[in-house]
C-alpha cells in the first residue's frame, strides 16, 4: 500500500543494503541451480562464497571428545541454568580469556591480547558496523582502499550513515597500498567537505589473498596519526594465512612504534574464517581506547553471542594443543588447496595475484576481455555464471578500478568439486582458443575493439564474424 | 593544537576552575570598571588572564594525555563518572586533522558523559557481591534483574532425556557440522520459525495460531526492538511510551537509532493503566514541538508494574494509532508468566476484529518464558511485509548462535513439555509472589495488584525522607549499601510518582524470602524512625 511505504523510515526505502550489486546476481544464479555431485552435476558451483570449510572435521572431532563443554550434555548439564541465565554483556571471562589467547596464538603468540579490551558483535558483521558506530556519526567517512569486501558499504554505512571514501590501488604494484593514494584520496575528501574520520584495511585482504608487510603497517600507522584519524584492522582471515608464512598484525607493529597514539588503533576478528564457524556468530572487536571499548560494551548488547556458544569455545579455545594443531592443519590444507587451484588455472595460462592467505584467489582474466571496461568484465562474467555454470565475483563488486579480476573461492567445497570447476574453466578456456585459431585464420586485423561479445557464440559455434581474439598482439599489448 | 579557552567554556573540573576564577574575576571588577589607570587597567589585568589560560590549560592538557593509568579491568563499573581520565579527550573541541585529542562518535561521547542509572549501578554492585546463602551469606541480594531462575530443574531435567549430542536433539541426529557451524539464514531456520509460532501460541493461551512466515529472529529481544525502531522511524523522531517503562528501553531504542521515547505518563489512581487521554494529550504536546511520533511502545504484560492492558484498552490504543497512522510496538515477552487467572489479551488475539493489521508489530523473546536470556533468542512478528523484509535484512547484525537454534527447535517442538513446563512455571511464580508481596505488606508496604512478571511494584513512599526523585534514590541506596538488597527504584523506569520500587522474586528461592524482609525490615524500620 502507498500509505505503507510512507509508514516506514528512510533506511526502509534506501538501497544501501547493496542487494543491488551484481555480486548478489550470482548467488541468485546459484541458490535458483545449485550444483550436486549426484544429484545436479550441471549446477552452478558456488565460488563466490568466502567460507572455510576445509578443517571442520577437526572440530566435529574435538566437540564429540569433549561433552562437557556443551551444557545439554549429562557431563555438562550441571553448569546449565548459569549459562543459560548468563547475559551480562561483558561476556563469560573464560570466553574473553580463550579468545585473547587464541588471538594471541594465531599471531605467532608474538603479541598478548587483553581479554578486558575484547568487545562481542554479532558476528564480524555486527563487529564492523558495531566500531563504526563507536567512532564515526552520519555523514562521516572512513577511507577503504579498493578493491574492497562488497558488504563494506552495506555494513560499514547503512544504519551509522557512514560513508565510503575508496583508495585505489591497482595491479601495477600489485595493488599494494602507497602513501600517496591514502594522501589523495585524503585530501580530496577534505576538500570536498567530508569529514574523514578513519580508514579501515582488511589484512588477510578480501578480495585479494595478500598480507601487509611491516613496512606497510608502520606507513600506515604513521599516515593515521599524522592526521588524527582511526585505523580499523580487519583481521578476520588471520589464520587463513598459509604455514609458509607469517601474518603481521597491526598490534605487533603498534608496539614498535614508540609515539603511536594507541587509541586510535583498533581491530575486527572473528571465527567465521579463522575457524569456519560463521554458525556461531562470534565477531570481535578489540580496541586500544578505552572510550571506544566502553561505548562499544553496551552496544555489543545488540549482538551478544549467545552463552552456550561462549561456554563451548571457551573450552576448545583454551585447549591449546587443539588449537596449535587445527591452526597447523588448517592453514596447511588451505595453502594446499590454494595450490592445487592455482597450478590447474596455470596449465591454461590464467595467473592469479600471488597471495598467501585467504579462501580465495585473485583470478586475472583480463586477457580474455573483449574491451577493457566494466561492461567487458560484466560480459565475460556473465558467460562465466551462464555458461561455465560457476559463480565467481567479479571485480566491479568489489569496486576495483581495474576490471578483469575475478575472486574465486576454493575453500567451501570438497576436492571432486574443485576438480570439477577447474574442468569446466580448461573446457571454456579451450573452446575459446579454439575458435580464436579458427577465426585468426580466416579474418584480418579489426582495428575497432568494440565488439559484442554473446553467450549465443557458443552456441553458433564458430565462423561468427564478430569472433576477436584475445590473443591477438594489439590485444596483449595493451596488458 | 587546543583552542584559546574563553571564560565561558567550562574545562573539565568546572567547581574547582570557578572558585579560582572568582577568586580572579572579583579583583579584576574593579579594573574593568576604569579604575585602574595603564599598569593596573591594562598590563595587570592581561598578565593575569595569560597566567589564568595557563593554569587552565594545564590541567585540561593533563587529561588530553596518554592515561597512565592501565585500561579499565573487567569489573570496571558501567557507572561512568568512575571512568579512567581519558573520558575527559571525548571533548568534542577535536577537529578534523587537528593534533588535539581524538574524536569518537557522538554515541560514544554521549555515552561517556552520562551517568548511569541505578538500574545499571545495582546491578554493577551485586555482580561484584552476590549473595549466596552458603558461601556469601552477606552478600547483596539481587532483586533488580528481572530474570527466572524457577524452572531450571525442568530444563535439564529435559535435556538429560532427550540429548543424545551435544547441540543437537533428540531426534538423534548425527552432530552435523553444517547444522551448526556453516552460515545459516540470518533471519534463523524455518524450522526454529515453526517451532516458535507453536511456542508463542500455547502462551498466548492457543487462542491464535501465528505464521512463521511473519516471523523474524534476532539475536535476542534487545535487537528486535532496535532493528524495529530503525525500520519504522528516522533519526529525531519518536515514539510515545507509558511509564513507567524497563529501563533498558532508553538504550535499547535511543542508543543507535536517534530515536526518541515520550513518556506517556501513567498514575497509581489508575493502577498504573494507559489511558488513552494521556496518550492523546502526550502526542499532541509532541506535534507542538515540531516532533514527529512514529508510533506507539508498549509492554503487555507490563514491565515494572506487571499488569495487563484490559481488552477494551488496547482496543482503544488501536484505534488511537489508526487515527494518527502511527505503529505500535508491543512487547509481550512476559505473555507466559501470567500467573493469576485474568485473561491476558495479546495483540494476535485482539487484532483478529477489525484493524489495519500493517501497522502492529509484536516483540517476543525466550528469555523471560522459557528462562534462556543467554541464549539470545528474540522475534519480531509483524502483519507488515515491507517492515518483514526490511527487518530480515538488518538481522545479518544480530543472528542467532545455529548450535542454540538447532537445541532450541528439538526442545520446542516438544509440545507435552512445554505445556507442562508453562503450567509449572506460572504456578511456581504464582507462589512467589504471593510470599514476597505478603512479605512485604507485613513491613506495611503495599504493592500494585499484578498478574504477570517475575516481580511487584511497592510502594514505599512512606519511607523516603522527601517525597522526590533524591528521597526515592536515598532511599534506594540505604536498601542496596545498607539493607545490601538491590531493587529498581521508579525514577529509573521514569515513574511520575516518587517512591515505587520494582522488586524481582524469580531468582530467589521460598526460604530466602525471610532473609529479604528482615533485610528491608533493618531499613524500613530506621528510615520510619526518622520521618
Amino acid at each position: 500500500m502507498e500509505r505503507n511505504h510512507q509508514l516506514l523510515s528512510q533506511i526502509a526505502t534506501n538501497d544501501r543494503h547493496g542487494e543491488n550489486s551484481p555480486y548478489f546476481d550470482g548467488w541468485k544464479a546459484y541458490d535458483n541451480n545449485p550444483f550436486h555431485p549426484t544429484n545436479n552435476p550441471d549446477g552452478v558451483i558456488q565460488m563466490g562464497l568466502a567460507e572455510n570449510q576445509l578443517s571442520a572435521d577437526l572440530i566435529v572431532d574435538w566437540i564429540k571428545k569433549h561433552p562437557e563443554a556443551s551444557i545439554c550434555t549429562p557431563e555438562g548439564v550441571h553448569k546449565f541454568k548459569d549459562i543459560a541465565s548468563f547475559q551480562d554483556y561483558h561476556g563469560l571471562p573464560e570466553f574473553r580469556q580463550a579468545i585473547a589467547k587464541f588471538m594471541g596464538r594465531v599471531r605467532g603468540g608474538r603479541v598478548t591480547f587483553d581479554p578486558d579490551r575484547i568487545v562481542m558483535g554479532g558476528g564480524a558483521t555486527g563487529a564492523n558496523e558495531l566500531i563504526m558506530f563507536c567512532l564515526a556519526d552520519p555523514g562521516d567517512a572512513f577511507l577503504v582502499p579498493s578493491p574492497y569486501y562488497p558488504a563494506f558499504y552495506r555494513d560499514l554505512g547503512w544504519r551509522t550513515g557512514v560513508q565510503i571514501v575508496p583508495v585505489d590501488c591497482d595491479s601495477s604494484n600489485n595493488f599494494q597500498i602507497t602513501k600517496a593514494a591514502l594522501e589523495a584520496a585524503y585530501d580530496k575528501a577534505r576538500q570536498d567537505g567530508i569529514n574523514v574520520k578513519g580508514l579501515i584495511v582488511t589484512n588477510p585482504s578480501n578480495p585479494l589473498g595478500t598480507t601487509l608487510d611491516r613496512e606497510t603497517l608502520k606507513c600506515l600507522l604513521s599516515f593515521i596519526n599524522e592526521k588524527n584519524i582511526h585505523i580499523v584492522c580487519d583481521e578476520i582471515y588471520a589464520a587463513t594465512i598459509f604455514s609458509s608464512s607469517n601474518f603481521i598484525s597491526i598490534s605487533e607493529v603498534v608496539e614498535e612504534i614508540v609515539d603511536c597514539n594507541r587509541d586510535l588503533v583498533h581491530i575486527v576478528s572473528s571465527l567465521s574464517k579463522d575457524m569456519g564457524l560463521p554458525g556461531f556468530r562470534v565477531g570481535i572487536v578489540y580496541s586500544y581506547n578505552d572510550a571506544v571499548v566502553n561505548c562499544g560494551r553496551k552496544m555489543s548488547s545488540f549482538g551478544l553471542v549467545s552463552s552456550q556458544t561462549q561456554y563451548l569455545l571457551a573450552s576448545m579455545l583454551s585447549d591449546d594443543e587443539f588449537v596449535e594443531n587445527f591452526l597447523a592443519v588448517s592453514s596447511k590444507r588451505i595453502e594446499k588447496r590454494h595450490s592445487v587451484f592455482t597450478k590447474g588455472l596455470e596449465q591454461i595460462g590464467i595467473s592469479c595475484l600471488e597471495s598467501n592467505a585467504g579462501v580465495y584467489v585473485w583470478m586475472n582474466l583480463r586477457h580474455l576481455l573483449q574491451e577493457q571496461t566494466n561492461d567487458g568484465e560484466m560480459a565475460l562474467w556473465r558467460v562465466i555464471i551462464n555458461d561455465v555454470k560457476l559463480n565467481v565475483s567479479p571485480s566491479s563488486s568489489f569496486h576495483c578500478v581495474e576490471p578483469g579480476w575475478f575472486r574465486v573461492c576454493f575453500a567451501n567445497m570438497d576436492d571432486e568439486t574443485l576438480e570439477v570447476a577447474l574442468k569446466r574453466i580448461h573446457a571454456f578456456v579451450g573452446e575459446r582458443k579454439e575458435r580464436e585459431t579458427l577465426s585468426a585464420k580466416t579474418k584480418c586485423w579489426k582495428k575497432n575493439l568494440r565488439l559484442s561479445f554473446s553467450s549465443r557464440i557458443f552456441e553458433e559455434g564458430i565462423g561468427s564474424p564478430i569472433a576477436m581474439s584475445p590473443h591477438s598482439p594489439l590485444v596483449r599489448a595493451r596488458n | 593544537m587546543t583552542q584559546p579557552q574563553t571564560r565561558d567554556e567550562q574545562p573539565t573540573n568546572p567547581t574547582r576552575q570557578k572558585s579560582t576564577g572568582m577568586r580572579l574575576i572579583v579583583p579584576l571588577q574593579g579594573i574593568v570598571q576604569g579604575r585602574g589607570g595603564l599598569i593596573l587597567g591594562t598590563l595587570i589585568p592581561c598578565a593575569l588572564f595569560y597566567f589564568f589560560q595557563l593554569y587552565t590549560k594545564r590541567n585540561r592538557g593533563n587529561s588530553s594525555n596518554t592515561p597512565s593509568n592501565p585500561p579499565s579491568p573487567s569489573s570496571s563499573s558501567p557507572n561512568l563518572a568512575e571512568l579512567p581520565r581519558t573520558s575527559s579527550r571525548l571533548s568534542l573541541f577535536s577537529r578534523v586533522g587537528s593534533s588535539g585529542p581524538v574524536s569518537v562518535s557522538g554515541r560514544a561521547s554521549l555515552i561517556a558523559r552520562e551517568n548511569d542509572s541505578p538500574y545499571y549501578i545495582g546491578l554493577e554492585k551485586v555482580s561484584k557481591d552476590p549473595y549466596d546463602k552458603e558461601r556469601n551469606p552477606d552478600g547483596i541480594i539481587q532483586l533488580g534483574l528481572s530474570e527466572n531462575r524457577l524452572c531450571f530443574d525442568l530444563i535439564e531435567k529435559w535435556m538429560v532425556e532427550n540429548v543424545r549430542e551435544a547441540m543437537v536433539g533428540r531426534d538423534g541426529e548425527h552432530l552435523s557440522i553444517n547444522g551448526i557451524a556453516a552460515y545459516q539464514p540470518f533471519d534463523g531456520l524455518m524450522e526454529l520459525k515453526v517451532a516458535l509460532a507453536g511456542f508463542m501460541s500455547q502462551v498466548m493461551r492457543k487462542v491464535v495460531s501465528l505464521d512463521p512466515s511473519q516471523i523474524v529472529l534476532t539475536a535476542g529481544a534487545t535487537p528486535a526492538i532496535e532493528i524495529l525502531c530503525f525500520c519504522l522511524a528516522d533519526h529525531g523522531n519518536a515514539f510515545l511510551i507509558p511509564t513507567p517503562y524497563y529501563p533498558g528501553f532508553d538504550r535499547d531504542v535511543r542508543l543507535r537509532t536517534g530515536v526518541e521515547l515520550i513518556p506517556v505518563h501513567c498514575r497509581s489512581a489508575d493502577n498504573f493503566l494507559l489511558s488513552v487521554t494521556a496518550l492523546e494529550q502526550a502526542y499532541n504536546q509532541a506535534r507542538k514541538r515540531g516532533v514527529r511520533v512514529r508510533g506507539i511502545l508498549i509492554s503487555n504484560p507490563s514491565n515494572p508494574v506487571g499488569n495487563i492492558l484490559p481488552r477494551e484498552t488496547l482496543h482503544n490504543i488501536l484505534v488511537f494509532a489508526q487515527e494518527k497512522n502511527i505503529h505500535i510496538i508491543c512487547d509481550e515477552i512476559f505473555a507466559g508468566s501470567v500467573y493469576r487467572g485474568e485473561e491476558f489479551v495479546s495483540m494476535p488475539e485482539i487484532l483478529m476484529e477489525e484493524f489495519d493489521k500493517n501497522r502492529v508489530h509484536i516483540i517476543y523473546g525466550l528469555s523471560k518464558d522459557l528462562c534462556l536470556p543467554g541464549f539470545r533468542v528474540g522475534v519480531i512478528y509483524s502483519y507488515n511485509k515491507n517492515v518483514l523484509a526490511l527487518a530480515k535484512r538488518l538481522t545479518r547484525f544480530s543472528s542467532i548462535s545455529a548450535p542454540s537454534q538447532r537445541l532450541l527447535i528439538s526442545m520446542l517442538s516438544d509440545t507435552k513439555f512445554i505445556e507442562e513446563f508453562i503450567k509449572t512455571n506460572k504456578q511456581r511464580i504464582q507462589k512467589l509472589h504471593h510470599s514476597f508481596v505478603d512479605g512485604l505488606k507485613q513491613l506495611g508496604i503495599q504493592c500494585i495488584e499484578s498478574s504477570a512478571g517475575f516481580y511487584c511494584w511497592a510502594n514505599m513512599s512512606e519511607l523516603i525522607s522527601s517525597y522526590g526523585e533524591k528521597g526515592e534514590l536515598d532511599l534506594w541506596d540505604k536498601l542496596l549499601n545498607i539493607a545490601k538488597v538491590n531493587v529498581t527504584p521508579g525514577s529509573a523506569c521514569h515513574c511520575i510518582e516518587p517512591g515505587w520500587f520494582r522488586c524481582c522474586f524469580t531468582t530467589l528461592a521460598l526460604e530466602d524470602i525471610p532473609v529479604v524482609m528482615k533485610r528491608i525490615r533493618k531499613v524500613a524500620e530506621t528510615c520510619k524512625s526518622l520521618s
